[in-house]
């Protein structure tokens, strides 16, 4: 009885032995197709692009790519005059300045969201007339296409005819028009803007979904003790809502961290905005230094994994949303 | 009671803002393309003009490439679509119902491949779609799309089956049934809300997509429409046709926009249980 208890748990039916071992006889048949499917487009092109960054592949000589070693990262050659010149990703400064545009957009961009997420999520968390209404406007920025969100946003905020510049003018925020999208000053707030209006309603359902799992009668009982809403929130809910939140925390980070199609609609050419995935692809289809673009895709790749791994031991995430 | 008074239009407040703001960018995206000739040039809140111009211009300049996208993307989320959902029920089904060794690291990694940074095999992939000749045709992106079109489809599905009680099996076991025609008898016929779901959040994923669009394909009428309305041009490279921009836009958007109105609570739920890229 105890037994059948701890089993069900899990749905997995308890049964005989030679009946167990048909049954996973026959799940490793139902896998074998999405394993071999995972491993061709996935698992394959993952290693060969590793592969990529130790030759010198190029686009027009893929084939005929050599075994180079570190090059790609780091090389260096001795001048006769004595002078050492290092060459390779990790002394590029358009690398770095690419790793560093990437963190402050994925910072700045994830804490926004999480804030506005958390404050959508409050509000349609409460009971009020037009809530399915709110409901349904924000899913539509989350299911317009990105390029298109991105061209609409880059109409919007062209310097002349735009409409944002338009509405900051009348409300006497701004004196003169800005060019949001090719000022080098303004670019990374172009990308940011249309970023966080894009990606706060897919916080805010993931936030509201961790509410919902909230026992109202935890408010009540706060509510006849007198206690501040504020206190509420912050004593009661949040640490209430801490998993769901943490979930969706890490799943927009590693979303952020790898943008590519709204910078390289919105604002192509600023430097500012240019990111690890921007500058790679550059290199591997633009500039023809596939093995340099392939070698920028690998530290993307192991700077991802670390992350992804720090924070899962760091805020002890369970990901696939089971109680620790 | 003036302090209640004042909260709640507060609240309302803050309502109607969440609303114009989401709102906002289609509704003058939609303004911006009934505008004409000069009208384009003028800023204007609400609508001043409703010329079907830009509408023809889109669909009829240009030999009709950008219907030829339309259906190249259609084509392309719908074949992805079907081919992952077929491959993650059975594997779903071995995840969720059957207990055997190594379950969970399996599933971490399906979890790990859908976060992936596509540009991480971007460079493989390109060379595994050129060696396998299909580089510029409907079935690289096909094929490229399953990479995180499947783990999501078994990821959710996972999550929805393993929620299903235990009884419904048990019968059909006591009876002799083999693990397939489980399947096919006991689960399919209830997994219909839940293949509907992640099937549309799976097609506006692949719909949506850029980065493998741009790179796998290379002329006019194999890209898709994404790929399409990024590369509009006017006749000159200075003048941006806006008018035009905006009805393809509005276009591609309109049935994604439709399909989520219709199937929000499907959507709602579907996206918490997977964790869905935006």
């Amino acid at each position: 009885m105890a037994a059948t208890q701890v089993l069900s748990k899990d749905t997995s039916v308890p049964m005989k032995n030679e009946l167990l071992a048909g049954r996973t006889r026959a799940a490793m048949i139902f896998l074998l197709p999405m394993m071999l499917a995972l491993a061709i487009v996935a698992g394959w092109p993952l290693l060969r692009s590793i592969w990529f960054s130790f030759t010198d592949a190029s686009l027009v000589h893929l084939y005929e790519a050599k075994f180079v070693g570190f090059k790609n990262y780091l090389n260096w050659i001795d001048l006769p005059s004595g002078k050492r010149v290092y060459t390779g990703v990790l002394v590029d400064k358009g690398w770095w300045n690419a790793v560093w545009n990437t963190l402050r957009f994925g910072t700045v961009s994830v804490v926004l969201e999480t804030i506005f997420g958390l404050a959508v999520a409050l509000v349609l968390n409460a009971e009020f007339k037009g809530r399915g209404i709110v409901r349904a406007a924000i899913l539509v920025p989350w299911a317009i296409p990105t390029v298109v969100s991105a061209k609409m946003w880059a109409w919007m905020l062209n310097d002349q005819l735009g409409i944002v510049n338009d509405m900051l003018q009348r409300l006497g925020i701004i004196t003169e028009k800005i060019a949001w999208a090719a000022d080098a000053n303004y670019s990374m707030a172009a990308v940011l803007m249309v970023d966080i209006w894009k990606t706060t309603p897919f916080m805010a359902l993931l936030i509201l979904a961790g509410l919902q799992m909230v026992p109202k009668d935890v408010y009540e009982a706060a509510e006849i003790d007198g206690v501040h809403p504020v206190k509420v929130f912050f004593k009661v809910t949040l640490p209430l809502i801490k998993p769901a939140l943490m979930v969706a925390v890490i799943f927009r980070l590693m979303d952020a961290m790898r943008i590519f199609d709204l910078i390289y609609v919105l604002t192509p050419n600023s430097s500012q905005t240019k990111t690890m995935s921007v500058i790679s692809r550059e290199n591997l289809f633009d500039f023809d230094k596939f093995a340099y673009g392939s070698a920028e895709s690998t530290l993307l790749f192991v700077f991802l994994l670390i992350m992804v791994t720090a924070y899962i031991k760091f805020a002890k995430v369970n990901l696939d949303g089971s109680t620790q | 009671m003036a302090m209640k008074y004042l909260k709640s239009t507060a609240f309302y407040v803050l309502v109607v803002f969440i609303v114009v703001q989401a709102l906002f960018p289609f509704y003058y995206a939609i303004i911006t393309s009934f505008k004409s000739g000069s009208h384009i040039f003028e800023i204007t809140y609400l609508p001043n003009d409703f010329s079907l111009q830009n509408y023809k211009d889109v669909l009829f300049k240009g030999n009709g490439t950008f219907i030829r996208n339309f259906w190249n993307s259609i084509v392309i989320a719908t074949s992805t679509v079907v081919l992952s959902l077929f491959i993650a029920v059975t594997a779903s089904y071995a995840l969720s119902r059957v207990r055997f060794r190594g379950r969970s690291l399996m599933l971490m990694t399906i979890l790990a491949v859908s976060m992936f940074p596509q540009i991480a095999v971007l460079a493989g992939l390109f060379e595994l779609i050129k060696g396998l000749g299909i580089y510029n045709t409907p079935y690289a992106l096909i094929f490229a799309y399953t990479i995180f079109t499947l783990p999501f489809t078994v990821w959710v599905l996972t999550t929805f089956m393993r929620d299903l009680p235990i009884e419904i099996e048990e019968a059909a076991i006591v009876d002799g049934a083999t693990p397939w025609v489980i399947i096919r008898r006991v689960f399919l016929p209830l997994m219909w809300p839940a293949l509907v779901t992640t099937g549309l959040l799976a097609f506006i994923a692949a719909w949506n997509e850029f980065l493998f669009a741009l790179t796998f394909t290379s002329s006019m009428d194999t890209r898709t429409v994404p790929v399409g309305i990024s590369m509009l041009s006017g006749n000159s490279e200075h003048e941006i046709p806006w008018g035009m921009i905006m009805a393809a836009s509005v276009i591609v958007t309109l049935p994604l926009i439709a399909l989520v109105l219709i199937f929000q609570r499907k959507i709602i739920s579907g996206l918490t249980a997977g964790g869905v890229k935006g």
